[in-house]
């Protein structure tokens, strides 16, 4: 099962609670207002954030079960975060950002290589920028490349169009598409976009 | 200017002796009491920082004074240090590096702190994500965006520590070929009648240390490839 999550996560008095099971396939959108903690869930499965309660499975591998007393760390877990806020370094080229996880990763692990990337999203004209000079567009593919590239076991993705202005948004839902249909990754999507979900989403989950 | 006499050398080696080791010793130390200052969260961290800045706000001479309990014969450190590690600090060139290390350390703390401070902790989260362990992301990306800050620290030590005084005189005295750094020199030097044309060339070279200095932590600046970064952003 791609995902398998039922957790518990306290924000000081506040108490949310998530629980779901996905099929396998396709791409699950994370569907539901601003504020309702979608970014703090998506936090929770890659280990930024530690839930009170509950389990989190991806892909039949145990990332974090309170009652068994597992927890892995961030690094561990294998999973390909686009922020919303993209959390590009500032200080590496858009190649060494890229190349971040790849080199992390071990070989095996390792399913994608550069070339493959840099024609999948066409950011190859990039690769010496920094990323202080890149568009909104163009700083999210490269945000996704980053992902892709450190060999995850699952996608999540965190309202990857809302740095993109209108003429981008496109392009950037076409490679989505294209991530969903060709590579056979288990994709959580967060967004308040009905639009959007509907586009993209296989299934909906409302927070 | 002609040619440095046999002592006008002496001043000088002995000075950047004195500071170079003052550096090294205060740097990483300087670092940690930053990165606990900026990251940490305990009872005592005011106390803590108090401490770290008592040298910049009390008159230099308290300071050697305190020195002087804390690291003489009978001192506590003082002994400590003489009995495990052979160290010895009073009337020694290597009490002179512990009175500048001192002096200098408030203004290296300040600085990295500030850097350490103004690092996106996101960024970090995300070289997590991405396989870094803690001491990767640490290597990666939260030292290379502080290193304008650890850089900075450094010149304002090195700046600190050439120019020391007051701390040098009183904790480690003013003997020549052993304590007596350029500033003591400069002093000793002013004191004896119609040494004018020592002063002024002691004072050259004082100057000319200093532009020296500055001029190298420019250019390390611009090799850590953080100079061009900046001017991108």
């Amino acid at each position: 099962m791609p995902f398998d999550v039922a957790i518990t996560l306290r924000r000081g008095k506040l108490r949310l609670d998530y629980a779901f099971r996905t099929e396998k396939g396709g791409l699950t959108a994370l569907f539901g207002p601003s504020g309702a903690g979608k970014t703090s869930l998506l936090d929770a499965i890659a280990g930024l954030a530690r839930p009170s309660e509950g389990h989190i499975m991806v892909e039949d591998t145990v990332l974090f079960d309170k009652a068994r007393r597992i927890d892995l760390k961030p690094e561990q877990r294998r999973c390909g975060y686009v922020f919303q806020d993209l959390r590009l370094f500032p200080h590496k080229s858009v190649r060494d950002n890229l190349l971040y996880g790849w080199h992390l990763a071990p070989p095996d692990r390792r399913w994608m290589d550069l070339d493959t990337a840099l024609g999948f999203l066409g950011i190859g004209h990039l690769l010496d920028r920094r990323p202080a000079t890149l568009s909104g567009g163009e700083a999210q593919r490269v945000a996704i490349g980053r992902a892709l590239l450190s060999g995850p076991r699952f996608l999540l993705m965190d309202e990857p169009l809302a740095s993109v202005d209108a003429e981008r948004r496109e392009e950037i839902l076409t490679v989505i598409e294209r991530i969903r249909d060709e590579l056979a990754l288990p994709i959580l999507y967060v967004s308040h976009d009905r639009a959007e979900v509907d586009r993209l989403a296989s299934r909906v989950i409302a927070i | 200017m002609t040619a440095l006499t046999p002592e006008e050398w002496q001043v000088l080696v002995l000075s950047l002796k004195v500071s170079g080791v003052a550096m090294a010793a205060a740097l990483p130390l300087a670092f940690v009491l930053a990165w606990v200052l900026a990251r940490w969260r305990f009872p005592g961290k005011v106390l803590l920082d108090a401490l770290v800045h008592l040298p910049l706000v009390l008159p230099p001479v308290v300071t050697g004074w305190l020195l002087l309990i804390a690291f003489g014969t009978n001192g506590p450190l003082g002994r400590f240090l003489a009995e495990w590690l052979g160290l010895t600090f009073i009337f020694r060139w290597t009490g002179a590096a512990l009175a500048a290390a001192v002096m200098a350390l408030p203004l290296m703390v300040r600085a990295m702190r500030l850097s350490i401070e103004a690092v996106d902790r996101r960024l970090e989260s995300a070289a997590r994500t991405l396989g870094a362990g803690r001491w990767r992301t640490f290597a990666s990306v939260t030292l290379p965006l502080a290193m304008p800050g650890v850089l900075a620290g450094l010149v304002l030590g090195l700046a600190r520590s050439i120019g020391e005084f007051g701390a040098t005189i009183t904790f480690a005295s003013n003997i020549p070929g052993e304590t007596q750094t350029l500033p003591l020199a400069i002093y000793s030097a002013l004191q004896m009648p119609g040494s004018e044309w020592q002063v002024t060339r002691l004072a050259v070279l004082s100057i000319l240390v200093s532009v020296v200095a500055l001029m190298a932590s420019e250019w390390l600046a611009r090799r850590s490839g953080q100079g061009s970064a900046h001017h991108a952003l």
